[in-house]
């Protein structure tokens, strides 16, 4: 039994984390219908913000963890902006194809450079927070683990918040619905992308750091496998929704979890691949989707 | 980094080709993933070769003639190691190679040397299959079985472990080899295994692995693994409560291993090939002069390995008294305890070698050499 | 003949008398040579799915890896037991060889039809995602398998790939695609890129052009891989990764999607350009990459898009013009 709860426990620390990089997988797609491959890469970036920051500022501190964190998330808006501004804004009615394309090239890039500035090998990422190991009930936890759980749930409500309570938040969810009639209203289009892309890749910042405290070795392909996992969690739980997302994201890690600390650890990476497919074939809309009819 | 590497080995090279007259030099090959993923292995072997290299052709060279080392770099990736191999015997006609430290991309290049009969030396390659490839395929470092009988003793008689838990990977084939003779050692002496959870290179999460084991109870974990994911294993168990030893091989050498994994890392043991705290003056001088030209940088396994590789090479050469082919691999064949910085050298049927084993134990955050395992005579 | 036949025929003959220089020719050469033309079958066999069919695969390397793990075990398991202790004569062991291949690309065409059947309903960025997660399922399928050699992959892969098989395979491929795309019913392919739904109001299935297209591309893609394990002599389930499937995805890319000519062009380029740079080879990936982002915003029609057919047309109509001096008929 406590091995149940414990696995459980990992699970949803892992699950957070794959919640918070699916959000902003999802924002994008449903802001402007496309897979942003170079996500993952902007996560990776995220960490290693966070490793320079990490070396300047005080750590092992509340507050200078936190600072640390916003440091990263704020560099990772930057770049997703400059990354929608440069690359993306062009193809803006091009096909889909080539925008998929694009954006694979954006995320090659970044990770190929990143080998050629940091080099290949892992460093290892300070720890910015204050670290305790606490046990109760024979179960262990890290307080990283504590943290990155109460960071990804504050995150998820204050996207919430952004999305259904303020201007902006409304005028992304008119883009979602239809962009050309929120131009017809008013609504400024390449501001309201730039911002979805800086906030999703604020996300993938702070996802980014949250993943280097739990697992301290940081390489420029860090983000390539936790990002497949966290857009097959945002397809999971559903795209273009937020709750899903986070839904996707907490039962992926968990089934992940299970799965590698059974016989079966060897097939892991291919669970979420299936998973993928699985809901592809039998639920294409995701578990809190719903099925749009496609108009011709 | 490399350019300067490059260019300064070209200096040292021309500065002494230049005395030596217009001989041509003896070219010798090395393919080493000196970046990508292990660069930091491949990185210590280039060191140690070419701190062989530079010290021979400063004492005269070989047969009279300069020694010239052509390095190709496979960036650690699958099937780069081949070609870049056929570049280094077709185009720049080298007499001989040196690599790999992987017993993975080993076996991409030995079948190449061994069709052009160009003797090849694994400085640090430890699967079997390697030097099975062919009479051409020579070693200096000892075999798995040998590391994993070695470390299934030491979990046993020095640790008192009787039940020990095995977290390898699944996707290197050296762990999957060396959890395989380990397994079979420790099970044949009595032991118990009694978990087996795998992982995949790269993964940065094993705590569900970490919390299969703690169920199931274990005295000691053998993690067969890179150091990347070794120093994350420790660390992750220590937080889930997990005391006990955790041992390894000779993929633990970095300086990062350390680094990554901090003081969860105390109290755990792995084997290796050489040790810079060995108290033997060979071992003490080598340490000295590889310090001397990388600035300050301790030598670790690896570069040992590459060192002793080089000169076991350039041993054959001088006994051959040529550099044909078929002569200097009949040559390494019949190499007899050829004294090396990681031991006594011999070259065994199989083209192994028979090499003792150090286990270094990490204390207070340090690597100490705690011991030296002989082979089975 | 019909041209395009005769084509074929001469191909494979240029191919058979560069075989039998072969020992003349440089090593290093012919390893490119051989790289470029199993390289090229990958491309164009990608083209028909990418380029012709419009529906974007991210997986080929899995079809590349299943048909050089079929093949392979062919040659490596069954092989000693069919040809005998001697190893066989020449003759047997080319035929030996030539099954294996066939073998390994009707392994491959089976992946493709197991993988296209669930991936149609799919779209765009979705087929990608999919295409690429079966690449990723077959990796780790073949990293458990022991026989195959799990992690550490299959050695001792007889050296059979020689220059003739290997530019049979891509006279063959072009031949394939070609003639196939050229064909009425060849036009259901580019009927299901240019636009799916007017194409099944019209009663084309576009379901069956696709998985047609998968299975054909996964056949030919399973051949070079069957080239490329006996051409390496060892593999391993991590050298045919997303990596790999990426590499194939930016020759058909730069060719132009639906261009043979200029994916053929892109992928010797890509093939030979690397050897050139050794010296700098950790900045290639970046390059590609540049590559792509400049390729998709400045010309998303490939950069060896050359219109052959309007160039010779333009041509010859300006020979069939008459001399500016003729005076028009009088009113």
């Amino acid at each position: 039994m406590t091995e149940f709860l414990q696995q459980l426990l990992n699970g949803l620390s892992l699950g957070a984390i794959y919640a918070l990089i699916a959000l902003g997988y999802t924002m994008v797609y449903g802001v402007l219908r496309f897979i942003n491959f170079a996500h993952s890469d902007v996560f990776m970036v995220g960490a290693y913000i966070g490793y320079y920051a990490g070396q300047h500022l005080p750590v092992g501190t509340l507050g200078g963890g936190l600072l640390v964190l916003l440091a990263a998330m704020a560099g990772c808006s930057l770049l997703g902006m400059a990354i929608e501004r440069l690359a993306y804004r062009r193809l803006r009615g091009a096909p889909t194809l080539n925008v998929l394309i694009t954006a694979i090239g954006v995320s090659l890039f970044l990770e190929s450079a990143g080998q050629a500035v940091f080099g290949a090998a892992p460093r290892t990422f300070p720890m910015v927070f204050p670290v305790r190991n606490l046990r109760f009930a024979g179960l262990a936890v890290s307080s990283n683990q504590l943290v990155v759980i109460a960071v990804a749930i504050l995150l998820m409500i204050a996207l919430q918040l952004i999305v259904f309570r303020t201007r902006i938040g409304t005028a992304m969810r008119a883009v979602s619905l239809n962009p050309r009639a929120a131009q017809l209203v008013g609504v400024n289009l390449n501001v309201v992308i730039s911002f979805t892309f800086g906030l999703g890749s604020a996300l993938a910042g702070a996802g980014g750091v949250l993943y280097a405290l739990n697992y301290p070795s940081i390489d420029p392909l860090m983000g390539v496998m936790p990002g497949m996992k966290a857009f097959v969690a945002a397809v999971l739980g559903g795209v273009g929704n937020i709750p899903g997302a986070a839904l996707g994201g907490l039962i992926l890690g968990t089934v992940e979890t299970f799965v590698n600390g059974s016989q079966w650890s060897t097939y892991k990476d291919a669970i979420a691949f299936a998973i993928l497919i699985g809901i592809l074939l039998f639920r294409p809309a995701g578990l809190l989707g719903r099925a749009v009819p496609e108009k011709v | 980094m490399r350019p300067l590497r490059l260019l300064l080995l070209a200096l040292a090279v021309a500065s002494l080709i230049l005395p030596l007259g217009a001989q041509t030099p003896i070219k010798v090959g090395e393919y080493a993933s000196l970046t990508g993923k292990e660069a930091s292995f491949g990185q210590s072997s280039h060191e140690g070769i070419v701190l062989a290299f530079e010290e021979i052709d400063a004492a005269g060279g070989v047969l009279g003639r300069p020694i010239e080392l052509i390095t190709e770099d496979n960036q650690t990736q699958p099937g780069q190691s081949a070609t870049a191999v056929k570049k280094l015997i077709a185009r720049d006609r080298v007499i001989a190679l040196l690599g790999e430290v992987s017993s993975g991309r080993s076996l991409e290049a030995a079948p190449i040397a061994q069709a052009y009969k160009i003797p090849m030396i694994a400085p640090a390659a430890t699967n079997p299959q390697v030097t099975r490839v062919g009479n051409y395929i020579f070693r200096v470092c000892f075999i798995d079985p040998f590391q994993g009988t070695v470390m299934a003793r030491f979990a046993l008689q020095d640790l008192k472990a009787r039940r020990v838990a095995i977290l390898s990977s699944v996707s290197n084939a050296y762990s999957v080899g060396l959890a395989k003779f380990f397994r079979e050692t420790f099970r044949s002496a009595g032991g118990e295994i009694t978990a087996e959870p795998k992982y995949s290179e790269g993964d940065k999460d094993f705590r569900a692995q970490l919390t299969a084991i703690k169920a199931a109870g274990a005295d000691a974990v053998y993690v067969p693994g890179y150091y990347t994911e070794a120093a994350l294993i420790v660390r992750q168990g220590r937080e889930l409560g997990l005391t006990m030893p955790f041992i390894g091989g000779d993929g633990w050498v970095a300086d990062e291993l350390l680094q990554i994994g901090g003081p969860a890392l105390n109290g755990c043991y792995y084997s290796t090939h050489f040790s810079p705290e060995n108290r033997d003056p060979a071992v003490q001088a080598f340490v000295k002069k590889f310090r001397a030209r990388w600035s300050g940088a301790n030598p670790d396994a690896f570069a040992a390995l590459g060192y002793d590789a080089a000169y076991v090479l350039v041993d054959a050469i001088r006994r051959a008294g040529t550099t044909d082919g078929p002569a200097l691999r009949a040559a390494l064949a019949r190499t007899r305890d050829f004294a090396g910085v990681t031991g006594a050298t011999t070259i065994d049927a199989n083209r192994n070698a028979s090499k003792p084993a150090a286990i270094i134990a990490i204390r207070d955050g340090r690597l100490a050499f705690l011991k030296t395992v002989a082979p089975a005579p | 003949m019909p041209k395009p036949l005769l084509a074929l025929a001469l191909a494979l003959l240029v191919a058979l008398a560069v075989s039998h220089f072969g020992d003349r020719i440089d090593p290093y050469f012919l390893d490119v040579l051989i790289g470029v033309g199993i390289n090229i079958t990958l491309a164009v066999s990608l083209n028909l799915v990418n380029g012709y069919t419009g529906q974007f695969s991210l997986g080929h390397a899995g079809f590349m890896s299943v048909g050089a793990y079929a093949s392979a075990a062919i040659t490596v398991l069954l092989g000693p037991r069919l040809l005998g202790d001697s190893g066989g004569t020449t003759v047997q062991q080319g035929w030996l060889f030539f099954a294996a291949l066939l073998a390994g690309g009707a392994g491959a065409a089976l992946a493709g039809l197991i993988v296209g059947i669930p991936s149609l309903r799919l779209k765009g960025d979705y087929l990608a995602l999919v295409t690429l997660g079966f690449g990723e399922i077959i990796r780790v399928v073949f990293q458990n398998v022991d026989a195959l050699g799990g992690a550490l992959g299959l050695n001792g892969i007889p050296n059979y790939t020689t220059v003739f098989w290997v530019y049979a395979t891509v006279a063959v491929t072009v031949f394939t695609v070609v003639c196939l795309v050229r064909s009425t019913y060849g036009r259901g392919f580019l009927a299901t890129r240019d636009d799916e739904i007017a194409a099944e109001s019209v009663g084309l299935n576009t379901t069956r052009y696709k998985i047609a297209a998968f299975v054909i591309a996964a056949f030919f893609a399973g051949i070079a891989g069957g080239l490329y394990g006996h051409f390496k002599l060892t593999i391993t389930p991590t050298g045919f990764d997303f990596t790999k499937s990426i590499e194939i995805v930016v020759m058909v890319i730069l060719g132009g999607m639906g261009n043979t000519p200029g994916v053929i062009l892109a992928a010797i380029l890509l093939t030979v350009l690397p050897e050139f740079l050794r010296p700098v080879e950790q900045y290639r990936m970046i390059v590609y990459s540049l590559l792509l982002i400049g390729l998709m915003l400045l010309r998303p029609q490939g950069l060896f898009n050359l219109n052959f057919g309007a160039l010779v047309g333009r041509s010859r109509r300006r020979a069939a013009l008459p001399p500016a001096s003729a005076q028009p008929p009088a009113a």
